[in-house]
């Protein structure tokens, strides 16, 4: 990167991060009404499961959660507090917002680039391997793999690798991101837990991985025909540098256009696969903070995916430029 | 143990077993030579919220703050009381004086000594503010008197009978005063890093995780426990726990935490075991409740039809697999010192089904039909959805036409409880020990609140009913009692606001290294102070 292409992505993060701002602030809102459609409050789940109450408990319960203000009231305390940066408290967890969110995300954002990692490799080779070999055996058997990878369901993906290489084969653990019974530092550690990942992150990326495939593949066969490849040919190139030089680097726009909405699906496309392995992720926090009706939790976790996905993006608008220098920022 | 107990427990498992068609060596979770040593994996259904069963009583805390908190006593196999913190117990004849003796020596985690004071602060500012049913529980308790610091004597403005039932960890979670009180009790940090007196120390909670807990050196049963620690691990799939189970990776899954369709391939298979006593303190029945404020359902003949054209035995082999017995009536079986069998009951009678619906004037149209009905569960429990599906095939062959409507738990309890808004509801609920605490409450006319889940909110009210369970509550004399209740179980099933349905049995799958010297009809709610694992062969 040149000294001013430097300046020009540094300008324009400047100008897009200033734009985040009210994006941010417009969702906040959103979900916040969204969520008063739901029937039923954190307070009445929570003497729901305490198996009984009594009604001034509960009205009392409903006074030290603010939940007897008029919602617009709960509105603007939660806007003022979104604008301090104050994710609030849940109440059913009995901790901070923030150190909830905390504890949860180095697993969710470990899974998640592992199993996204994963999918954008495997899937840019078969995607290559697939183009560069059209119509021969080799396309053919990576076709067949891609759709059932496709088509299989995650979650029963996921419990039959447990069966067969956790309960079978005993090869790998079948939940957790550590071994429990034991404290272990630095590079044991790190062991441990890649033993733990290899599973969920393995199963989510299967779903991506075939989607990716077929995009390079569809993409690269595109640029096969076009005029530049043609030239390359003329002037002598051999077809692995047509390949993976001309073909592949243009190939990488539309995958990149993809993974940026994908990023947007972190959290949710994760809460199967979490589910499965019992990974301590994001994912599943969201999904009990909505069943519980712990709306301070849920708005928080929002709230924070959407800064997330956000960011992201940016980033993925930068990484265009950089691919393409006929895209301006 | 003795040789006596030793052999009730036997026949109360062979019973139980019976009735399931289970290999007797297969259920036997009772050992004779502890080994001392080793971690032991326990899986639960769900994470707990917080770990202080004294102002939440939900299950799943129960099933971990045991083995850190004591309460006064813990029930043998039979529900009769053993002594914990409380070593002997004494009421008066007229029932409005109970005195306990309490252990001596007794330390908490954190070096301090237990006293009547904790136990005297945790009834006036825990289980009387803030214990969902404390409040009923203790509420006859006026006055606390500490002769000594070992002793406690409760005085009542009249007779409980019921309270010496509830005074288990589960029931009523014995606090150490010096970290509670003059703080706001719900909020206070030890609330999620518990410190009690039990057999084990709280060590640390990795929230999605797991739960970490260590032994107790200083545990007042000399030489217990016999494990080094706990983990209570945390698998939110119910496929996924089958198989740690089966990998060895967790060693005992408690309260119903496996899917009843998985139970059988543990059945018959000498490396598990199956104990169903576990849960017999909860005397959880499911039922199907009508809203008696809604035509048709207001008349009695048209309530009693449905309850003849519903299979329990049926509905036991379909949704829950033979694990559990059918329901006679608002008080389960498991609660023998008040259960009457002889009520009006409702065999399988299409033909007098469809009788009691034409004289209560609602006769079949050409197609068959006659009316239709909304029935509301909460989706989630797999068996309650299952129920659900079940009665609307049933009651479509009488021609009622069943409209199914499944929305998630918070939905489900608001249109339930604060809106009324159902004609049939089905879900399952605790009875517990005592029909005055556990019973009353769903159908006493006092009890009918908007917005309070778990109350009578089908709207029967019966005046009746109504003074004969007042009645009970204060009864000091047992054997009047037990009539009583026998009456009001009459009434009841008469009247059917309520048509209990089966009485599910919760089961502890374990590996069979998992002993216990001791089972426990609260087993769920178990210390496992006398709990090991033996060594893998």
């Amino acid at each position: 990167m040149t000294g001013s292409q430097a300046a020009v992505v540094f300008r324009f993060l400047r100008r897009r991060v200033w734009q985040v701002a009210p994006v941010v602030f417009g969702i906040a809102m959103l979900n916040f009404l969204i969520l008063q459609l739901a029937p039923g409050d954190v307070v009445d789940v929570l003497a729901g499961e305490a198996g009984a109450a009594t009604p001034e408990y509960m009205a009392r319960l409903r006074v030290h959660f603010g939940l007897d203000k008029p919602v617009w009231v709960q509105l603007a305390y939660y806007l003022k507090n979104t604008l301090m940066l104050d994710l609030g408290f849940s109440f059913r967890q009995n901790m901070p917002v923030l150190t909830l969110i905390m504890e949860r995300l180095p697993a969710t954002l470990l899974l998640m680039t592992t199993a996204m990692g994963v999918a954008v490799a495997a899937g840019l080779a078969l995607g290559v391997l697939s183009a560069r070999f059209v119509h021969r055996a080799v396309d053919r058997v990576i076709s067949v793999f891609v759709l059932i990878t496709y088509a299989l369901p995650t979650f029963w993906l996921g419990l039959m690798a447990i069966v067969l290489f956790s309960a079978r084969l005993g090869w790998l653990p079948s939940s957790g991101m550590t071994d429990i019974g034991v404290k272990l530092d630095g590079f044991a550690y790190l062991r441990d837990v890649a033993r733990h990942i290899v599973l969920p992150a393995l199963t989510l990326a299967t779903f991506y991985l075939a989607v990716y495939a077929k995009l390079v593949r569809a993409a690269m066969l595109e640029y096969f025909g076009a005029d530049f490849i043609r030239t390359a040919r003329a002037k002598g190139a051999t077809e692995t540098r047509i390949t993976l030089f001309h073909a592949l680097r243009n190939a990488l726009l539309p995958l990149m256009t993809l993974l940026g909405l994908q990023l947007g699906s972190i959290l949710s496309g994760a809460v199967l696969v979490e589910s499965v392995f019992s990974w301590p992720g994001l994912g599943r926090l969201a999904f009990e903070s909505i069943l519980a009706r712990d709306f301070n939790l849920l708005l928080g976790i929002l709230l924070f995916s959407s800064v997330m996905v956000t960011l992201l993006n940016i980033c993925v608008d930068a990484v265009y430029a950089l691919l393409d220098p006929r895209i301006e920022l | 143990m003795e040789a006596r107990t030793f052999l009730k427990t036997a026949a109360i498992l062979g019973f139980a077993l019976c009735a399931l068609g289970l290999n007797p060596a297969n259920a036997q979770t009772q050992g004779e030579n502890p080994v001392r040593g080793g971690f032991l994996n326990v899986n639960i259904q769900t994470e707990p919220v917080t770990l202080n069963s004294a102002i939440n009583t939900t299950m799943y805390i129960g099933e971990v703050s045991s083995k850190i908190l004591d309460g006064l006593v813990s029930f043998d196999a039979d529900l009769n009381p053993v002594p914990a913190l409380a070593t002997r117990w004494e009421v008066t004849p007229d029932g409005r004086t109970i005195s306990f003796e309490l252990r001596k020596g007794v330390k908490w985690h954190d070096g301090r000594d237990f006293t009547a004071a904790d136990v005297e602060f945790t009834l006036k500012e825990v289980w009387q503010k803030l214990h969902p049913f404390g409040r009923s529980a203790f509420g006859n308790v006026t006055k606390v008197d500490i002769p000594d610091p070992h002793k406690i004597v409760l005085h009542l403005s009249a007779p409980a009978p019921y309270l010496l039932n509830y005074i288990n960890t589960y029931g009523a979670q014995i606090l150490p005063r010096h970290l509670y009180e003059g703080t706001d009790v719900v909020n206070n940090p030890y609330n999620a890093k518990p410190v009690g007196t039990g057999p084990f120390v709280f060590k640390e909670w990795v929230k999605g995780s797991h739960i970490r807990l260590e032994r107790n050196p200083d545990y007042w049963q000399e030489g217990l426990p016999y494990l080094d620690g706990i983990v209570i691990r945390f698998i939110p799939d119910p496929a996924a726990r089958v198989v740690a189970l089966q990998s060895g990776e967790v060693d005992v899954a408690v309260g119903s935490a496996l899917p009843p369709t998985s139970v059988g391939q543990f059945e018959n298979n000498p490396n598990y075991a199956i104990n169903v006593i576990d849960g017999n303190y909860l005397a959880t029945i499911a039922y199907l409740q009508f809203n008696v404020r809604n035509k048709p359902l207001s008349d009695k003949r048209v309530r009693q039809a449905i309850a003849h054209a519903i299979d329990k035995a049926a509905l036991l082999k379909v949704v829950y697999l033979g694990y559990g017995k059918v329901a006679t009536g608002p008080v389960p079986s498991s609660v023998t010192k008040y259960y009457a069998p002889d009520t009006r009951q409702y065999p399988l009678d299409l033909e007098r089904a469809a009788r009691l619906l034409d004289e209560a004037g609602y006769k079949a149209d050409a197609s068959g039909k006659r009316f239709k009905l909304r029935q509301l569960t909460g989706a989630g429990q797999v068996q309650n959805t299952r129920t659900a599906e079940f009665v609307k095939q049933a009651l479509a062959k009488i021609g009622i036409e069943v409209e199914l409507q499944i929305p998630d738990y918070a939905t489900f309890l608001r249109d339930a409880f604060t809106e009324w808004d159902y004609d049939m509801m089905n879900s399952s609920m605790h009875r517990m020990p005592d029909p005055t605490l556990g019973v009353q409450r769903i159908f006493w006319t006092q009890n009918i609140r908007k917005g309070v889940p778990w109350t009578n909110n089908s709207g029967y009210s019966n005046p009746k009913l109504d003074a004969i369970m007042e009645q009970a509550a204060r009864e000091p004399d047992e054997a009047k009692r037990k009539e009583e209740i026998r009456e009001w179980q009459q009434i009841v099933q008469e009247d059917v606001p309520i048509l209990e349905l089966v009485e599910p049995l919760w089961y502890t799958v374990s590996s069979a290294r998992f002993k216990k010297r001791a089972l426990q009809g609260d087993g769920l709610f178990s210390s496992y102070a006398d709990a090991w694992l033996e060594p893998k062969k």
